[in-house]
């Protein structure tokens, strides 16, 4: 009977020896949201970056971890003296998943398809500055501006300019064929995506031969997969309540980084009352930014003050021009013939920044007078009613996507500001080369909008990372949406 | 037998009091006020200032249990006010035109409704008409039409196989002075009863509602709504789940005694049985 058990307890044993040796080549990342289909290059959802970008598909530059642009598929490039010509020289010897070469013809389509008429990728802006994309030889790309950007290399980083070939664009969005260190495996929709090792990837081989992605939406269900070790990581956790919990256990560590997400409450500037610069500037007031935080997001978080990501050089701190100060804000309803307040809508998408940032919010607008309806809505209802249709009064998001200051210049843009000066400064910018200048241009442009109190300016979310402790090489910050796992690998 | 029935009688009833009492409190006071929020004082253990502690606004737990108890009653109150106010006159109906076309397409209606599981048509029913309490009453309601409507029918049936009915109709009175006179207030026992169990299944339904997100919306409190919220801080903060939870459940408890107490007291065909 002894001899049973102790055969048992060994083949435990090694069991268990099996298990570890087979999890020091593969990881499972766990993230909430999944993906709608697997095209960057033709969807908003920041989901889709969150698996592909840098694993499976990579542009002519791309992001490294600390938000910096350095090459990728192109090695080197020339800028002409007028700014106008970039000349890159790609990578050579480099191919796609499915086998066919990677060359300047491959740059060529990627780019004039996502600039095309009728293309339907989510950040078209980004390639406004493109004159021409020519094909110079295999190894040479130019491409040729209509004015000067500042911004091409930065914009080129992006998931939405990532190169893809023509050969396969047909099946991108449910098997995608990119140039990346993991080639797409297997899709269980509703569950998880398979990557597995690129043998033939150019660059340096990645430590991990296979990666799966686990979507799980439910933060009470993330926090027990996460105990359980169903998963190894779960990026983006969506619980900021449980982290200390993780800290505590030596099984886990915990990483807190900074994302480009600034965490506002819009304002229907088109929607009377909010038509009313005192009327923001009132609701602006009598917002109390640190209670948010430390109720919302259990401290987590940087107060900002304008629409500008704290970590970025340029950054300008003025939070104090919407301090927390209800006396002022019932003045300012006052002077705008609203003493007595008024009653609007506060419509709500799922994260628990906004769900919960909103009860807070609420209570605190209901101080000064203003009453708020609440209503919680899904993300598709919330892009249906708020963000396209821009029925609304007042809204809470995070805007993830990295530099975006420039949708305050679209008059069409959900909170409808698009102020003609503001336009003017963001021509400048675009067309501005010299460094300097461009950093006083985008003080410029964040004063204007915290002085005009566009919006309420809440904080920067912040990006908790849970994983094993005993991996390394994942990304502290999210300096563009991605989960890049080249450089992740296993210690001991 | 008497001493257990009056038992089950005196501690649902206590139980169903209690957070009637309760929700009437909250109408002039409570502890704290529920729509102000305290971050500085956030998740409080009991004990203390917090008498039940404090949810992650640091608001108290006591105050919101108080208040939701109101949004609880006031919903599984209307709702089966809905129920009894559309199902008795159905049923009395069908039961009055036995076997007739008007019969076929009430009860035909009702097995319709009965056929469906009622939470998830109060869901799709709030989804289409958004969330919120009136959506939430109006959904528990249209699914108290049938329990009511079938009963009433089923007990009204063999009340018009009576002795005292028969003369009603030989001295001409018409088929629903009947109902109104004869038949329904001998049913009213039966309703009383039916009323109590489908009060609390009421209350359930309000909770599972909030629950997902689709009941009273913030900052009404409720307590579906406040175990939702809980979900995450259990391992931690455990009497963010177990307050709500217990108020669920002990009210649900009450009332379902209560609802037995009540048929052993007044339920006609148990009484014959027993005596």
């Amino acid at each position: 009977m002894k001899r049973l058990k102790l055969g048992a307890l060994a083949a435990i044993a090694i069991g268990a020896g099996v298990a570890a040796h087979a999890a020091e080549t593969g990881i499972t990342v766990a993230m909430q949201l999944e993906p709608p289909h697997l095209d960057p290059t033709s969807a908003a959802a920041g989901a889709i970056d969150s698996v592909l970008y840098a694993n499976v598909f990579e542009g002519l530059t791309r992001f490294a971890a600390d938000g910096s642009v350095v090459p990728g598929l192109a090695k080197s490039w020339d800028i002409s003296e007028d700014g106008l010509t970039y000349t890159f020289t790609l990578q050579e010897g480099v191919t796609f998943h499915d086998g066919s070469s990677f060359d300047a013809e491959d740059v060529k389509f990627s780019l004039d398809r996502a600039r095309a008429e009728d293309s339907t990728n989510a950040q078209k802006a980004l390639f406004e500055a493109i004159d021409t994309v020519e094909a110079v030889d295999p190894a040479t790309v130019r491409i040729t501006l209509g004015q000067p950007n500042g911004a091409l290399l930065f914009n080129l980083a992006w998931g939405d300019a990532v190169i893809v070939a023509p050969e396969s664009i047909e099946g991108i969005k449910s098997s995608p064929v990119g140039t990346g260190a993991f080639k797409f495996a297997n899709w269980v929709q509703g569950d998880r995506i398979e990557l597995e090792r690129n043998a033939e990837y150019w660059g340096e081989a990645p430590a991990l031969e296979t990666a799966t992605f686990r979507f799980i939406s439910d933060p009470t269900a993330a926090f027990a997969s996460v105990m359980a070790e169903d998963v190894d990581a779960f990026v983006g956790f969506p619980a900021p309540e449980n982290l200390p919990q993780f800290e505590a256990d030596p099984r886990f560590q915990v990483i807190v980084g900074s994302t480009e997400g600034e965490t506002i409450l819009a304002m229907n500037n088109k929607q009377p009352p909010f038509d009313n610069p005192l009327v923001r500037e009132a609701v602006a007031h009598a917002i109390d930014r640190q209670a948010i935080i430390d109720g919302a997001m259990f401290g987590l978080g940087t107060p900002i003050g304008t629409h500008f990501a704290p970590h970025n050089p340029d950054y300008v701190d003025l939070v104090d021009l919407s301090g927390f100060d209800p006396d002022r804000s019932r003045e300012l309803l006052e002077e705008a013939g609203l003493a007595e307040g008024f009653t609007t809508t506060l419509k709500l998408p799922p994260p628990s920044y906004a769900r919960r940032g909103g009860e807070i919010i609420a209570a605190q607008l209901r101080e000064v007078g203003i009453q708020t309806e609440i209503s919680n809505l899904e993300w598709a209802q919330w892009l249906e009613e708020v963000f396209r249709g821009k029925n609304f009064g007042l809204t809470i998001v995070s805007h993830t996507e990295p530099m975006d200051i420039g949708i305050y210049a679209r008059p069409d843009y959900y909170f409808q500001y698009g102020k003609p000066e503001f336009v003017a400064i963001m021509d400048k910018l675009n067309a501005e080369t010299d460094p300097e200048a461009r950093s006083a241009l985008l003080k410029d442009a964040q004063r204007m909008i915290a002085e005009d109190h566009v919006n309420g300016y809440l904080f920067q979310l912040a990006f908790p990372t849970v994983a094993n402790a005993r991996i390394e090489g994942l990304w502290q910050n999210q300096p563009t949406q991605a989960t890049d796992l080249t450089g992740v690998r296993w210690t001991e | 037998m008497s001493l257990w029935r009056s038992r089950n009688l005196l501690l649902g009833g206590g139980l169903s009091l209690l957070f009637v009492a309760l929700a009437l409190i909250s109408f002039v006071w409570t502890p704290y006020d529920v729509e102000k929020l305290n971050i500085a004082a956030k998740l409080k253990a009991p004990g203390g200032d917090y008498l039940l502690g404090t949810d992650h606004f640091g608001r108290d737990i006591l105050s919101m249990i108080m208040v939701g108890a109101r949004t609880s009653i006031a919903v599984a109150l209307v709702a089966v006010g809905i129920g009894m106010g559309a199902g008795v006159p159905l049923g009395l109906t069908a039961a009055a035109r036995k076997g007739g076309w008007l019969d076929e397409v009430i009860m035909r209606g009702n097995d319709l409704i009965f056929a469906f599981p009622s939470l998830v048509i109060a869901i799709l029913i709030t989804a289409i008409a958004g969330p919120g309490a009136i959506n939430a009453i109006i959904a528990i309601g249209i699914f108290n039409i049938p329990v009511f409507a079938r009963l009433t029918r089923g007990a009204a049936l063999s009340l018009w196989e009576r002795e005292f009915i028969l003369a009603a109709r030989v001295c001409g009175k018409s088929r629903t002075r009947i109902s109104m006179e004869h038949i329904l207030p001998n049913l009213m026992n039966l309703l009383i009863v039916q009323g109590t169990i489908q009060f609390s299944l009421g209350i359930l339904a309000e909770a599972g509602l909030s629950y997902v997100g689709l009941g009273a919306q913030p900052p009404t409190p409720s307590w579906g709504r406040m175990l939702a919220e809980a979900q995450t801080m259990v391992s931690f903060a455990p009497h963010l789940a177990l307050v709500p939870g217990l108020a669920i459940m002990l009210t649900v408890l009450g009332l379902n005694l209560m609802g037995d107490g009540l048929r052993d007291l007044l339920d006609p065909r148990i009484r014959v049985v027993r005596t």
